[in-house]
């Protein structure tokens, strides 16, 4: 029987490979039909970080025939306690070019082209066109966007998800259904949402999140199953629960609606957040500014163990309102948090209340520990 | 007795007012209504408001949408981490 089949396939030769997906072809769903139709998929995954490593693990190892990895990025240390296709050997190297090696020796019988660019416009829709289906696992909105733009132009669904703290979402835009734009139109100003290098992330909720996007992914290429199309999946860790909402299109998505004004994959750069009639200072200005101004940490308590400026003031931003009695207005003071935003929010806040002297470091503590190798913060 | 609704609060807006809440509305009260009455408890919330969603009893809604006694309301601000 299985001769006879492995015969008739044109992807997948022999009995080793029927030996690999056999818990594969146990269900009728996948069967030998279904897994000749992975071996002959091709699945765009941008991102091999959080959401990408356990997705890109899933789906090699699920016998998907060629899979793409962008990824401009090296392996920081950071990135260990979540993106599990890496090891503490990988520290430096390549993102794509590792994660097609360990790829490859998960499952030698798959084609992985090892993408080490950045996605952006100038390749988007080229990229995008080569592949049945997108993962987006990137930890930008521009990027995420720009996905969405690429996959409804060129006819692709855009497998989406993404993660903070402990909460997750899945979707599934275009394929016959609404996109990313008529769910959230634009992306939000900057500073406004942290991301997981401001607000962190629990490791293993990229690896529940990531693997649900792979399974709409393999849904998708099996053409099996109810997708996420039109549904917004929110995992919530936390309260280990997991909840949906529905959308529809839009009909006055600028991407796919009645009216369309978006015609091509065009990236819209993250601007940098307002700073309006802010008084800024240079993350190498700190050291000078500090001999006749105190520091105001706005960060929450838990932050204090990434490290700290001596000397620094500590006043969370959820505390500014009770605490801020305790500041002398006629000093200067310059206001941090880790990248910029929070304090942003605390310098406004404390300028409606009357205090004249205050600056903002500009890209928080983080881009200060950036010029100064002394000092110990991450 | 007043009518309420159940706030159920996902990523940065959870941070800011709690993953569920109860809240009173009036008569003839909007998503938008309810939407302030929490920006007045947290007011960091305000800078989330262009770009947080909400859907009531399950479904994506518009800031104008009308809420009823027993709505589940849904805020879903942008999450952006992978
Ligand atoms: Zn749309």
């Amino acid at each position: 029987m299985a001769e006879r089949a492995s015969s008739a396939s044109v992807t997948l030769a022999g009995r080793s490979a029927l030996r690999r997906y056999s818990r594969h072809l146990l269900i009728p769903e996948v069967g030998l039909a279904g897994q000749e139709r992975l071996a002959s998929s091709r699945a765009l995954v941008i991102g091999a970080g959080g959401l990408g490593s356990p997705a890109l693990q899933y789906l090699a190892a699920a016998g998907v025939g060629r899979i793409g990895i962008v990824d401009d990025d090296t392996v920081d240390v950071t990135n260990l306690q979540r993106q599990t296709l890496f090891t503490t050997a990988d520290v430096g190297s390549s993102k794509a070019t590792v994660a097609a090696r360990h790829l490859h020796a998960l499952n030698p019988d798959i084609a992985i082209d090892a993408i080490a660019i950045r996605f952006d416009q100038s390749n988007a829709r080229d990229l995008v066109r080569l592949y049945d289906l997108v993962l987006d696992c990137t930890d930008r909105f521009s990027t995420r966007y720009l996905i969405n733009d690429a996959c409804a132009i060129e006819g692709r669904p855009d497998v989406y998800a993404s993660i903070f703290r402990f909460d997750g979402q899945v979707s599934v835009f275009g394929a016959g259904g609404p996109c990313y734009r008529c769910l959230y139109p634009s992306a939000p100003p900057a500073g406004t949402v942290p991301t997981c290098a401001e607000g962190g992330v629990l490791g293993v909720l990229a690896g529940i999140v990531g693997s649900f996007q792979a399974a709409e992914a393999l849904k998708l290429l099996l053409g099996i199953g109810e997708p996420l199309r039109g549904r917004l999946l929110l995992i919530d860790a936390l309260g280990a629960r997991v909840r949906e909402v529905r959308f529809e299109r839009d009909r006055d998505c600028a991407l796919c609606g009645d009216e369309p004004a978006i015609r091509d994959a065009v990236l819209e750069e993250d601007d940098e957040p307002l700073t309006g009639d802010v008084e800024e200072i240079a993350p190498e200005r700190l050291d000078d500014a500090l001999r006749d101004a105190v520091l105001l940490d706005v960060r929450e308590p838990h932050e204090a163990v990434l490290g700290s400026v001596d000397g620094a003031i500590a006043m969370p931003a959820t505390q500014l309102e009770a605490r801020m009695h305790e500041l002398d207005s006629a000093r200067r003071y310059v206001v941090a948090c880790r990248v910029g935003a929070k304090s942003l929010w605390a310098v406004r806040r404390l300028r409606d209340a009357g205090f004249t002297r205050l600056q903002h470091l500009r890209g928080g503590l983080l881009a200060y520990a950036a010029q100064r190798a002394d000092f110990d913060f991450f | 007795m007043s009518a309420r609704v159940r706030v159920v609060a996902f990523a940065r807006v959870a941070d800011l007012v709690g993953r569920e809440a109860e809240l009173p509305i009036a008569a003839g009260a909007r998503v938008r209504d309810a939407w302030e009455c929490l920006v007045a408890r947290a007011p960091a919330l305000g800078a989330l408001a262009a770009s947080t969603r909400t859907a009531r009893n399950g479904r994506v809604v518009d800031f104008d949408e009308p809420l009823a006694d027993g709505d589940e309301l849904a805020l879903l601000p942008p999450v952006g981490g992978g």
